[in-house]
């Protein structure tokens, strides 16, 4: 026999596909397998056994021996003694009991509590047709679980019927836009941050409704010069600062004498607690990524000017700490500004807190942006597509796709922020409501649970927008390897 | 290659003109004095060894690259600076790449109908069926609702030309459409290629190819340090080569 002849080889019948082989499995060998696998690994599940216990058995006394009902710090220490002896202590969430609703609304007028109640629910509506796009399921449960909450929380918080009723009106209509409509409903977003505004100040309708007619009339001032190209751009800005600056309080006033449509005006030292927290939160995400987006696309332009006044911007707010910008905002700007312009604090901190957190914006988007092949680009020139065409249908959808977690964590880290606005001033839940709640006799000395209550409902929302953030990387994944 | 296409083109109206092209990448020279006129209805292969300019020249052509010194002139409007003559161009100009660059974000279709929609502003049903006009054309129609991440890599390449042909272009560049290719996938990139090439596209490819080069080239254009060392139709340029550098190229490409 030759050796070609041993090397020959044909095969007669293919080999059918087998499941793979079950793993052996069961508790004991996992634990084996996890954390019992070596001399090491013992020691170091053991220390971190040990270091458990030590924490559940300190925190735990503490927390079972929790009172919810008393007047005082000291009537929940005399039920703590008699209960579990004279040397026992225990938790006293008495005082969040008591207080949530400064912890919640600061010193927003107690009959006015609906009204940030449906600026906040209504928020869900506003964004359930753009975060839920193609998931009508997740959408309905947002939306409609947003609506019934709005409603019965308002009537549990004291609003009166016509109250009611119209805010049931409006949040009926709304979900049946969405469900119907969902392009109309996209318009029904773009309005509902002035609606916001007005349900949170006051005043009347017509203020931010002129204010909203300036977007408009710019919007159609480019749309109707846009052959123009940039200088239809720029017209469009002139004539929107023109309309604001000279014509929208006239009009508004105008209006406003045949129908006043006005709400009890509430100032801005009377916000607080999470209802600060939040305006200048979603205010601050909502306007950091579209700043942030025009950032990134200028730093990685080739025009010089331009480039470079991205960078130095970004540079120089990524440079100074958000207190300093903070202070800027409260105490330089009125150095600045003609004396006697009264230019609201929230809006001043709202402004900064947006220019810090879009700078961060932009070098995560620009993350993103160098991250997507040369071809990319490439191909979207090589078929005709404009530098905005490019950028919008083909570059950025998938640039902030691969940025989302980047994003994300930058929107996090913001909304915590939120609680430096004490050092304006203004009433933070963490330090500032806290502080004011001690400050009464009843309450002296109540300094943990105020944190953990108040640090909850931050754990709460910012984890929410991290688990969305990940339910939204899970939808877009698109290589299905 | 299945069919033999070599009919001489109807030598009418110039596609292109390239006239003294001259580019650079810096300090180094890579495109001297090139000179190529393009007829209506006429398959040029480009061939060379790699860093020879070919791809460089022909994206010169929809401006992917600047060029530095001499006009390129495609279907009668020059390449400058002016933005709008660019995108004229590049909208009138299909290209395939070694990558396909395919969008992964979008599915088959959506890659067909976008640009269609945006530059042509052509209505999405009518770009849609143009889509699936051009995808059944190159046999992949049932493929239209998935990613590009699903498909194949000749399949893909097969939808980067069905998406190029959507914007119904008159001239089509090919950048070495088959190099990233498995040897099964070639053969279904190239038999595409030669359907097009029966219908008489204007067609410029950059290609290794050189069963495809017999098979449906009007001419053979040999580059070598960034200028055309020869040109000839293709059955004198592989019988009968002139240069030196070609044979020794011919030698060994076609040497085992």
């Amino acid at each position: 026999m030759s050796q070609t002849q041993s090397v020959a080889f044909v095969r007669d019948s293919m080999l059918p596909p087998e499941p793979p082989p079950t793993r052996a499995s069961g508790a004991i060998l996992w634990l084996r397998e996890n954390l019992f696998s070596g001399p090491l690994n013992i020691a170091l599940t053991l220390l971190g056994l040990g270091i458990l216990w030590l924490l559940f058995s300190t925190l735990w006394p503490w927390l079972s021996h929790s009172v919810w009902n008393a007047n005082s710090m000291a009537e929940c220490r005399q039920i703590i003694a008699a209960a579990h002896g004279p040397d026992a202590s225990g938790a006293c969430f008495a005082v969040i009991k008591h207080r949530w609703n400064q912890f919640v609304f600061g010193f927003y007028p107690v009959d006015l509590y609906w009204r940030p109640v449906l600026a906040f629910g209504s928020l869900f509506l506003a964004l359930a047709p753009v975060l839920f796009a193609d998931n009508p399921r997740a959408r309905r449960i947002v939306i409609g679980l947003a609506a019934v909450l709005t409603f019965l929380i308002s009537a549990v918080l004291g609003a009166n019927g016509v109250e009611l009723g119209a805010m049931a009106v409006l949040l009926l209509a709304w979900v049946a836009l969405i469900e119907a409509r969902r392009d109309w409903a996209l318009l029904a977003t773009l309005i509902y941050p002035f609606l916001a505004t007005w349900l949170l100040w006051g005043g009347t309708l017509w203020e931010p409704a002129m204010v909203l007619a300036g977007f408009v009339i710019g919007f159609f001032v480019w749309r109707a010069l846009s052959a123009y190209g940039m200088f239809a751009f720029a017209a469009a800005v002139l004539v929107a600062a023109f309309w604001w600056l000279a014509l929208s309080d006239i009009v508004a006033r105008g209006i406003a004498t045949v129908l006043p449509m006005r709400l009890t005006p509430v100032t801005s030292d009377q916000f607080g607690g999470f209802v600060l927290s939040i305006t200048i939160g979603v205010a601050g995400i909502a306007l950091s990524l579209p700043l942030g987006i025009i950032l990134a696309l200028a730093r990685r332009s080739d025009l010089p000017v331009i480039k470079m006044m991205a960078v130095l911007f970004i540079e120089f707010i990524r440079g100074v700490p958000l207190i300093t910008l903070l202070f800027v905002a409260s105490l330089l700007l009125n150095y600045f500004l003609p004396p006697g312009t009264n230019f609201d604090i929230i809006l001043r901190v709202i402004i900064m807190v947006t220019l810090f957190a879009s700078a961060y914006m932009a070098e995560v988007i620009r993350g993103g942006l160098a991250a997507l092949p040369k071809g990319q680009y490439e191909a979207a020139d090589a078929l005709g597509l404009d530098y905005w065409k490019a950028q919008r249908l083909v570059i950025l959808p998938q640039a902030l796709k691969i940025s989302i977690p980047g994003i994300v964590s930058t929107f996090i880290g913001m909304f915590k922020d939120t609680t430096l606005v004490v050092f304006v001033g203004l009433f933070d839940p963490l330090k500032a409501m806290s502080d004011t709640i001690r400050a009464s006799f009843e309450w002296k000395g109540a300094y943990w649970e105020p944190y953990i209550f108040v640090g909850s409902i931050f754990f709460i929302l910012c984890f929410g927008m991290s688990r969305y953030s990940m339910h939204l990387e899970r939808r877009l994944k698109r290589d299905h390897r | 290659m299945a069919t033999q296409t070599q009919t001489q083109p109807k030598l009418g109206e110039t596609a292109i003109e390239i006239a003294k092209l001259n580019k650079w990448y810096g300090t180094f020279h890579v495109l001297r004095d090139i000179d190529l006129n393009v007829s209506r209805g006429e398959r040029i292969v480009i061939a060379g060894p790699s860093g020879s300019g070919k791809s460089t020249l022909i994206r010169c052509i929809n401006r992917l690259e600047e060029h530095q010194a001499g006009r390129i002139i495609v279907d009668g409007t020059e390449l400058t600076n002016d933005l709008k003559n660019i995108d004229k161009v590049r909208s009138e100009v299909g290209m395939v790449f070694q990558h396909f660059n395919l969008f992964p974000h979008l599915t088959i279709l959506e890659n067909c109908t976008l640009a269609p929609i945006w530059v042509r502003k052509v209505p999405k049903r009518e770009a849609e069926e143009t889509a699936m006009h051009f995808l059944e054309k190159v046999k992949i129609p049932e493929q239209a609702l998935k990613y590009p991440g699903q498909l194949s890599g000749g399949q893909q390449q097969r939808v980067a030309i069905a998406r190029s042909l959507c914007m119904r272009p008159r001239i089509m560049l090919f950048d070495e459409p088959t190099s990233a290719l498995d040897p099964e996938m070639i053969k279904e990139v190239l038999d595409t290629m030669i359907e097009l090439a029966e219908d008489g596209m204007t067609m410029l490819c950059v290609t290794h190819e050189m069963g495809f080069a017999q098979a449906v080239a009007h001419r053979v254009i040999f580059m070598d340090q960034g200028q055309i060392v020869e040109q000839n139709t293709p059955k004198e340029f592989f019988n009968n080569p002139k240069s030196e550098r070609t044979k020794l190229f011919l030698s060994q490409i076609l040497g085992h």
